[in-house]
């Protein structure tokens, strides 16, 4: 169950005077059970990339490959290829539209054509793994408070039951509590049942705690594709880029220019409170 | 898909009708239109018309490319409208299918009709492609002044209208979103009979009317918390003056006029009215 993408390039209003390259030459294989980042600044191509994993923008050029099928051949089906890719678009909660959050979040399943009951079934399983209670089921969507519509709107996608699941900027507007909590869900979701979760984000801070892979764009190409602490690395890099390694990236940075013996190698502030504190272990020691 | 409608589209460039003041242009394609429906079929008139707009078009610089897309919408409507006139027309019969009469008047008028369309369409859309609808609005304000006095709330109608032009890119796009997402989920709006059409479109209007709802009600707030009063006393940042390119090309739109009617004076071909 791969992606893989091969040299695809995107060109909107081709032939215009607003001609903008929004991808260029991207090579990319997304491997089984990953967690990765995607960052970039806005504009640099990033949602324009999600949108070409579950075929919803045809590339210019090159191909898509799902489990080594071409997804523009004429006989792939379209429509399995969106279930088995879930994709949660930016501030999801707008394409709410039924009157109940349950029959929402059934809209994805009924659509995969499969029997009342297991979409039902589906349905509520989706909603508890985003933590809605019970008593929301049969009210209004629009009733909800932001945070809320956001799990439900996320739900509707989980519904389908996808193998990849691809979240656009899922905590853009949500205070810090509704980011941690939406983000703790990925990850629960994705250890447990082992899907492929590409998180897109412009916050590093946000994405450092929970990927394998950080994949970094900058103006539709490719700048850095590898693992959280190698990608911090190239801090200097990344601001180049109008982006930010975390803050503790910086601050062991600043502790080792000042004589503090500690690693530069860490990306979460638990790792960093030992490192610093095991420095300071072996500085008295001395 | 829904991208490439060009509507009142607005064409970025710096060219000689780009820069014309908006009056100029919202006149020159007004009294274009009519130059086109002055007279009854002939053919001098439009090879007339159309050599003006081609110049016009030459002048703007835009793509003739991008202009056409812009026809693509309206193919149907054309053809439509062709045909009727094809099919419904009295006149000296070229021949008939069972009780169909294809009458020479039918294929002239069918085919005048569809030039008429198309040099209209395409003269219009010049005028949007070359204006922002900010100038147009300005311009549409400040020919409408007079009608004041006859208590006709004419900075507001220009204001809405500029409201509802801005939107339309808005709208667009958030037309697009939302499907996407919907066909994300799975949601297909192609395939099945009418009914089924219409009701796949459900989960694509409730959330483009909230949305509609919602930017309305944030332009509302925006606007009253900056004051906004109604045309009352408002001054411009960049006033409209007539230059002089304006007149010249008043000038000109009177001269394309002006042999347009000698023309038809000349050959002695009937008025359309």
């Amino acid at each position: 169950m791969s992606i893989i993408l091969n040299h695809v390039n995107c060109v909107y209003g081709e032939g215009t005077n607003m001609e903008v390259h929004a991808l260029k030459d991207i090579n990319l294989v997304i491997p089984d059970g990953q967690f990765i980042g995607l960052i970039g600044h806005t504009g640099s191509g990033k949602s324009t990339l999600v949108q070409h994993l579950n075929g919803l923008i045809k590339a210019t050029s090159g191909n898509v490959l799902f489990n080594g099928q071409d997804i523009y051949d004429k006989d792939f089906d379209s429509k399995m290829l969106r279930s088995k890719v879930g994709l949660v678009f930016q501030y999801p909660e707008h394409q709410l539209f039924e009157v109940d959050v349950f029959s929402d979040v059934c809209f994805g399943p009924k659509n995969l054509g499969l029997p009342r009951k297991e979409v039902e079934m589906r349905a509520y399983k989706a909603l508890k793994m985003v933590g809605l209670e019970d008593e929301y089921f049969y009210q209004s969507p629009f009733s909800l408070s932001g945070g809320q519509k956001r799990r439900v709107a996320i739900a509707g996608v989980l519904a389908m039951e996808p193998e990849v699941l691809v979240l656009d900027e899922p905590t853009a507007g949500l205070d810090p509590k509704g980011r941690d909590e939406i983000l703790d869900m990925v990850k629960k979701l994705q250890t447990e049942t082992g899907i492929t979760v590409l998180l897109v984000s412009h916050s590093m801070e946000d994405v450092a705690k929970y990927v394998d892979r950080i994949i970094v764009m900058n103006q539709g190409e490719i700048l850095l594709d590898d693992t959280p602490k190698v990608v911090f690395k190239e801090y200097q890099k990344l601001e180049k880029v109008g982006l930010a390694a975390p803050a503790v990236v910086y601050i062991m940075a600043k502790c080792r220019e000042n004589g503090l013996d500690v690693s530069t190698n860490v990306t979460s502030i638990d790792e960093a409170e030992e490192e610093i504190l095991l420095a300071l272990g072996r500085k008295d020691n001395l | 898909m829904i991208r490439d409608i060009t509507l009142g589209q607005y064409y970025q460039g710096d060219s000689v009708i780009h820069r014309l003041d908006p009056r100029v242009k919202l006149v020159a394609t007004i009294v274009y239109i009519i130059s086109l429906f002055l007279y009854k079929n002939s053919p001098i008139v439009y090879v007339l018309g159309f050599a003006f707009l081609a110049l016009c078009i030459s002048l703007s610089k835009v793509p003739v490319r991008f202009i056409l897309r812009g026809l693509k919408a309206i193919v149907i409507l054309l053809l439509i409208t062709a045909l009727f006139n094809l099919l419904l027309t009295d006149g000296e019969i070229v021949f008939e299918i069972w009780k169909i009469h294809i009458t020479k008047e039918g294929i002239e008028n069918a085919v005048f009709i569809a030039i008429r369309l198309m040099l209209l369409i395409v003269g219009s859309s010049l005028m949007t492609l070359t204006t922002t609808p900010t100038q147009l609005t300005d311009g549409l304000e400040k020919l409408l002044r007079p009608l004041q006095k006859l208590h006709m709330p004419v900075h507001e109608v220009a204001m809405m209208m500029s409201i509802a032009l801005r939107f339309i890119p808005i709208l667009l796009e958030e037309t697009d979103k939302i499907m996407k997402a919907q066909m994300a989920r799975g949601a297909d709006f192609e395939s099945g009979n009418l009914i089924r059409k219409i009701k796949a479109l459900v989960p694509l209007l409730v959330p483009l009317f909230i949305s509609a709802f919602r930017r309305a009600n944030d332009l509302a707030m925006a606007m009253e918390a900056r004051c906004y009063q109604g045309g009352e006393g408002r001054t411009k940042m960049k006033p409209l003056i007539y230059r002089k390119r304006d007149a010249a090309a008043y000038l000109i739109v009177a001269a394309y006029l002006g042999i347009v009617i000698v023309a038809g004076k000349m050959l002695r071909i009937p008025l359309f009215i």
